[in-house]
């Protein structure tokens, strides 16, 4: 689910189209938009406050067969919420193995690829501080 | 006596059609979307969602576009929307020190783990006007160094180790929500950090600056400050767990200050704590230099008086939203209210002159 809720938008529609034809469902909860707030803890580490909110959308169905999916996603997502809900119901599945081969995997190794070179660009950014040698001995 | 409060209607209609069409401008100049806004006027976003107190980039670059690029505009629109949303609860209270770093610098360690990284800032540019921006050039890609992945541990936590800082010992109270319960007085740090983090910038720049041209002086170094993405993560009742359901750009800065010592505490440096949504550098140094002096009394130190001290002062004028509501409205139809004190004026005017012309009578 933390991997789903990350995934650029329409994105994991799009794997899931491509990996297998969607399942017929029932929402238990239609898309729903709301908002989380998001708490910081002072110094860091201390007592926690409440920093702001997050828009997230969220929802849940379940599979003629039974399995229950549930979303909670950042964002105004709605489409991406139902696709994120069906994986985590088909993950539940005898799916479950080519799912995470056609649609976890690669979103794993998208957003693992999108931070590196992210990281990668901070780091060129790193000071290396050098001091020059004196004239006293 | 009652004056005619109707009749403005077709007045407001055309005002606020002609308002369209001046927000659109020439259209002989292309259309803003909102992912231009959204992606080049980024700190613009940022500052509207800090304020607007709700992550959203879409809805920031919506609301700019709305309010023509007046900020404090936009962030009204975000905070209306935002009273809309339902709530589906609250974050575990995020962790900064796992955050992937854009930028990490301080200003009181030279060498130090995870080492000083400057990310994508407007420091040491030399402020000259980049007329290639004006000519649609194409910007050449950013340079790249392997980056291994390591940890970026809080300076406080070196100066910790050797017991020369105030600590932040962990809690777990559930903090009070501004957004749910009216601002009261005497407000508890927790308080004081949600009312400081949707300040209004200005504002709390002015107030930092103040206390460092002596106006409640604490001495701050930046300790460190951070920028990067955190996951947010969130019990779902309906699982029983904590799943990660997004990630946020914060800006953090932890400030170090000088402290003498009280009764009960020996001589060591203090905290000033800055945590704010987006890259929002400025915002977060001024946080942690406004928090760090309103904790005078906590620390036991003395009350100057200044104004960046007085929690009920800075907190209560610190949201612009209240601020631009109130100063604003007085410029909204007060016939009524006028018509009574002209009547007084005259009243009181007439009086004066009948005592005038008795005493010259006399």
């Amino acid at each position: 689910m933390s991997l789903l809720a990350k995934a650029p938008e329409g994105r994991i529609s799009a794997l899931l189209d491509t990996a297998q034809a969607r399942p017929g469902f029932t929402w238990l909860r239609a898309p729903e938009i709301g908002s989380t707030m998001v708490r910081g803890r002072a110094g860091a580490t201390g007592a926690p406050f409440n920093l702001g909110e997050v828009t997230v959308t969220r929802c849940a169905l379940t599979l003629p067969s039974g399995e229950v999916g549930h979303a909670y996603i950042q964002g105004r997502r709605k489409s991406d919420a139902e696709a994120a809900a069906l994986v985590d119901a088909l993950m539940q599945t005898d799916a479950a193995d080519a799912l995470r081969a056609s649609v976890l995997d690669p979103l794993m190794q998208e957003l693992t690829a999108a931070k590196a070179a992210r990281a990668a660009k901070a780091a060129a950014t790193k000071v290396e501080f050098f001091t020059l040698a004196r004239g006293e001995d | 006596m009652y004056v005619a409060v109707k009749g403005g209607e077709r007045a407001i209609e055309s005002a606020h059609a002609w308002l369209a069409e001046e927000r659109r401008g020439d259209t002989s100049v292309a259309e803003l979307s909102i992912a231009q806004i959204r992606e080049q006027l980024s700190l613009a976003v940022n500052r509207v969602m800090a304020e607007g107190s709700l992550y959203d980039p879409d809805l920031a670059a919506l609301a700019i576009k709305q309010a023509r690029g007046d900020l404090i505009e936009a962030i009204f629109l975000i905070r209306a929307y935002r009273t809309t949303l339902p709530r589906f609860g609250a974050s575990n209270p995020v962790d900064t020190g796992a955050m992937a770093c854009d930028r990490r610098i301080s200003a009181t360690f030279k060498d130090l783990p995870g080492g000083q990284v400057l990310g994508p800032t407007f420091d040491y540019t030399h402020r000259l006007l980049d007329f290639t921006l004006a000519a649609n050039g194409e910007v050449p890609e950013a340079p790249t160094r392997s980056a291994a992945p390591a940890d970026v541990p809080h300076v406080t936590e070196f100066l910790n180790q050797e017991g020369l800082i105030e600590e932040a010992p962990l809690d777990d109270t559930t903090p009070p929500d501004l957004t749910r319960e009216p601002l009261e007085m005497p407000a508890e740090r927790a308080l004081r950090l949600q009312a400081l983090t949707r300040a209004d910038e200005g504002f709390t720049l002015g107030m930092a600056y103040s206390t460092q041209r002596g106006y409640g002086r604490n001495h701050a170094f930046v300790g460190e400050l951070r920028i990067g993405a955190v996951p947010v993560e969130m019990e779902i009742p309906e699982l029983g767990f904590a799943v990660e359901i997004g990630e946020v750009t914060l800006t953090e800065c932890e400030t170090v200050n000088q402290f003498k010592g009280s009764k009960t505490e020996p001589p060591q440096f203090t905290r000033g704590y800055g945590l704010v949504f987006g890259q929002t550098e400025r915002k977060a140094i001024s946080m942690a230099l406004v928090d760090r002096a309103l904790r005078w009394e906590e620390l036991g130190e003395d009350n100057e008086g200044a104004p960046a001290q007085d929690a009920e002062f800075v907190l209560y004028h610190a949201d612009n939203i209240q601020a631009t509501g109130f100063l604003e409205h007085i410029k909204l139809p007060h016939y009524v209210d006028f018509q009574s004190e002209l009547e007084l004026v005259r009243k009181l005017r007439r009086e004066a002159g009948a005592d005038q012309m008795q005493e010259a009578a006399e």
